[in-house]
This record gives C-alpha cells, sequence and structure tokens, in this order.
C-alpha cells in the first residue's frame, strides 16, 4: 500500500504550488494514472483524506482519470489498446511494442480558492 | 535543471501561473492551475543526487527486488562467494532494506562486505529518501557495484526510483511460472530476470521456464532471463551464477561507456518512460 506515500507527495506538491499562488486552499486536484504505474486509483482515493487532513487541501476533491494502455508495434507499426500484461500488437501479434500511454503517474492541474482581494490582483 | 523527475517540465509550465498568466477560471471563480509534474516529483528529485553520487564515483547501483523468500541475500552471498574466487574480482556494498531486524545486513558483513541495514518499519518499498540516508553511512570509494536489496514485494517497490541504475527481479521457481502476468509493473521493469532456486526445478512439475519467459515478453521486454541456484554445492550452481557474474561485468562495461560519454544510465524502462512523457508532455 504505497498509495500514502503517493498521497504525501501530492499534498507536498500541492501545497507549494497553493503558497506561490497565495491561495487560501486547494478545491481540486486532478491526477491522471496509468494502469502500468503501479498506483490503484481507488487507494489512492481511499489514502487522500488520510494525507490532506489538516492541510491548505483538506476540503480539495481528488479526481482521477485512469488514461488507457496503447502500444505501437516496433515491427509493423500498428497501434492499439492493451492490457496490462498483453502488451501485444493486435495486427502482427509481436511482443516486440513500444508503449504509448498507460503508465502515466502525473499531477495534472489544481484548482485553488484564493481571498477577495487576491482574486482580482 | 532537472531532466529525470520532470521539474523542467514544472518551469516550463510556471508561466501558466504568474500574474497575466494563461491560467484558467473555474465556474466558482477559483483558479486552475496546469501542473504536469510526476505524482513521485519529490522523491524522484532525491533519487536524481542519489544517481549523480553514485556517478561521481563510478558505482553501478542495482536495485534487487523480489517477493520475501525468493533469494536475493541467498544470491548476494552466492555472489560475494564467486567474486572472491573470480580472476578479476569486483568490490561491492549493499544496502539492505527490510521491515525489521538486522539479519541480513549481518549475513553479508559475516562475509567482510560493507552493509547498510534500512529497516522501514512499516514502509512496504524502499524510496530515494531512505537510500540517501544510507548513502550517507557507506564509503563508495573504491567500488564497482552497489546492490540495494529492496523490501520484499513485488508491488510497491517497481513504483519508486532510488537513484539505481539497473532493476534485478527475482522470481523462485516455487513460486510460480505466471508471476510476470501477476505482477506485471515489477516484470515490466526488469533489466534481467533471475529465475532463482532452479536447482528445485526437476522436483516440482508445474513451474515452466518457457513459460514464465513467455509471460515476460507478453509485457514487451526484451531482457534475458537466467537460471540459478544460490545453493552451495549445487550442481546447478555454477553456471547460473557464472552467467550472473558475466553479465554484471558486461554492466559495468557498459555503464562506464556511458559515463565516458558524459551520461549516466537509467532502468530501461524509466529511460523509455522519460522519452515518451518528455515528448508528449512538451
Amino acid at each position: 500500500m504505497h498509495e500514502l506515500s503517493v498521497c504525501q507527495s501530492i499534498i507536498a506538491q500541492v501545497t507549494q504550488i497553493a503558497h506561490e499562488n497565495h491561495a487560501i486552499a486547494v478545491t481540486k486536484i486532478i491526477v491522471q494514472i496509468g494502469p502500468l504505474s503501479g498506483i490503484e486509483a481507488p487507494l489512492l482515493e481511499h489514502a487522500f483524506p488520510i494525507a490532506s487532513a489538516g492541510t491548505i487541501a483538506q476540503a480539495a476533491r481528488l479526481e482521477t482519470r485512469i488514461l488507457p494502455i496503447r502500444v505501437r508495434c516496433k515491427l509493423c507499426g500498428n497501434e492499439n489498446e492493451a492490457t496490462v500484461n498483453q502488451l501485444l500488437c493486435a495486427a502482427c501479434g509481436t511482443w516486440q511494442t513500444s508503449l504509448l500511454s498507460g503508465d502515466e503517474m502525473l499531477l495534472k492541474s489544481i484548482e485553488l480558492e484564493k481571498s477577495e482581494e487576491q482574486a482580482h490582483v | 535543471m532537472c531532466d529525470t523527475c520532470g521539474c523542467n517540465v514544472t518551469d516550463s509550465n510556471r508561466n501558466l501561473v504568474e500574474a497575466g498568466g494563461k491560467h484558467a477560471k473555474t465556474e466558482a471563480g477559483n483558479e486552475a492551475i496546469e501542473v504536469l509534474q510526476n505524482l513521485l516529483h519529490e522523491n524522484n528529485h532525491r533519487a536524481r543526487h542519489n544517481r549523480e553520487h553514485f556517478d561521481k564515483h563510478s558505482v553501478l547501483a542495482i536495485n534487487l527486488m523480489s517477493s520475501p523468500g525468493s533469494g536475493k541475500t541467498a544470491l548476494l552471498e552466492a555472489t560475494i562467494d564467486a567474486l572472491n574466487n573470480s580472476s578479476e574480482p569486483l568490490s561491492i556494498a549493499v544496502i539492505e532494506g527490510d521491515l525489521e531486524t538486522e539479519n541480513d545486513a549481518q549475513r553479508i558483513r559475516d562475509k567482510n562486505i560493507p552493509a547498510i541495514q534500512i529497516t522501514t518499519g512499516n514502509a512496504c518499498h524502499l524510496d530515494a529518501y531512505m537510500v540517501h540516508d544510507a548513502l550517507h553511512e557507506l564509503s563508495l570509494e573504491g567500488l564497482d557495484i552497489v546492490f540495494i536489496e529492496n523490501v520484499g514485494n513485488l508491488v510497491c517497490p517497481a513504483s519508486f526510483d532510488l537513484g539505481h541504475h539497473l532493476n534485478v527481479t527475482l522470481l523462485s521457481v516455487t513460486e510460480g511460472d505466471d508471476k510476470p502476468a501477476k505482477y506485471p509493473v515489477m516484470f515490466r521493469a526488469a533489466d534481467l530476470t533471475l529465475l532463482s532456486k532452479s536447482d528445485l526445478l526437476p522436483v516440482l512439475d508445474d513451474f515452466d521456464v518457457s513459460k514464465a519467459e513467455a509471460h515476460i515478453r507478453n509485457l514487451a521486454n526484451p531482457a534475458p532471463v537466467f537460471q540459478l541456484s544460490a545453493r552451495k554445492n549445487s550442481v546447478h550452481n555454477d553456471q547460473g551464477i557464472e552467467q550472473w557474474i558475466q553479465w554484471l561485468k558486461q554492466q559495468i562495461t557498459h555503464y562506464k561507456k556511458h559515463l565516458s560519454n558524459g551520461e549516466t544510465l537509467l532502468p530501461k524502462v524509466q529511460r523509455e518512460g522519460q522519452a515518451l512523457h518528455e515528448g508528449r508532455i512538451n
């Protein structure tokens, strides 16, 4: 269960960005997760309230977006979706493929609430 | 500028968050900021510093991963013995990761090899911070390889960069030949898979070496798969260990070639992931 460590890392990054922008709260955090990242989105969502308690992001909503696994064949150039343990070319069947998407663990964007005067600066 | 952990992306996006930048407002009037930073940004940053430290001393760092009890420490013991008998010995040290006890580090120290024990408590993996702290206690002078024996776990360790150069994953033949299909993140990351306890193969009718290898290929992983037994006096011992020692020596040569070109060496999965995501994000 390393998702708590990942959440603590998210909170540290988000807190820094919030301070740099003089925000009073973080309202939303959007992360992109690929199935090959080793991070389970439901576990991340369960761990989030524990990691965010008492921080500037404690009222934030965590939105996880799962990206598809896509591969490109090194032999025939075909591109197709694949599953976690079958990263194969759908056209020629070879395993010699490159990953195009599916291993992401990315903090995509965050939404910040600013105080009245900051919002009009 | 760090090109390992993606903080260059942060900087290139920093203009988005500065006054007059291109930040959108949400319906509620909040400010939306594009970040595009790895979720383990801070760990990766520290990992990069660890890697620089290894590179400064030309020491190859190998992350050993497997489930508990698959023979990581036994492999290291057999490696030390083989190197002691080698005409071209290598100088090594070990960083041991375990939830509790100094047992594994002691087994290595008993063979007169420096070993630093990290006890992680409840943490199921090593991270770059723990390895950084261990490096404070370990002199890299004169070493060829540092083995980092990760916590026995086929899930979490695969997600954390420690600053190492290569991933080696053990799969003991008592665990079943379908483990690579069940733990794809771990086995996709392997630069080498060692099928350990191979002396037991004759008495196991349910472990098919070719199936284990096929499952690894299905992860688009071209890395070699060796059979190996760390047991003393095993007829299976010598050949597997010899192949492993030769592989280590080849990797040192390969690593030093990278260093002489002013580059470091990253595990293949990280190298490809980095190329992919930098291309996409920029």
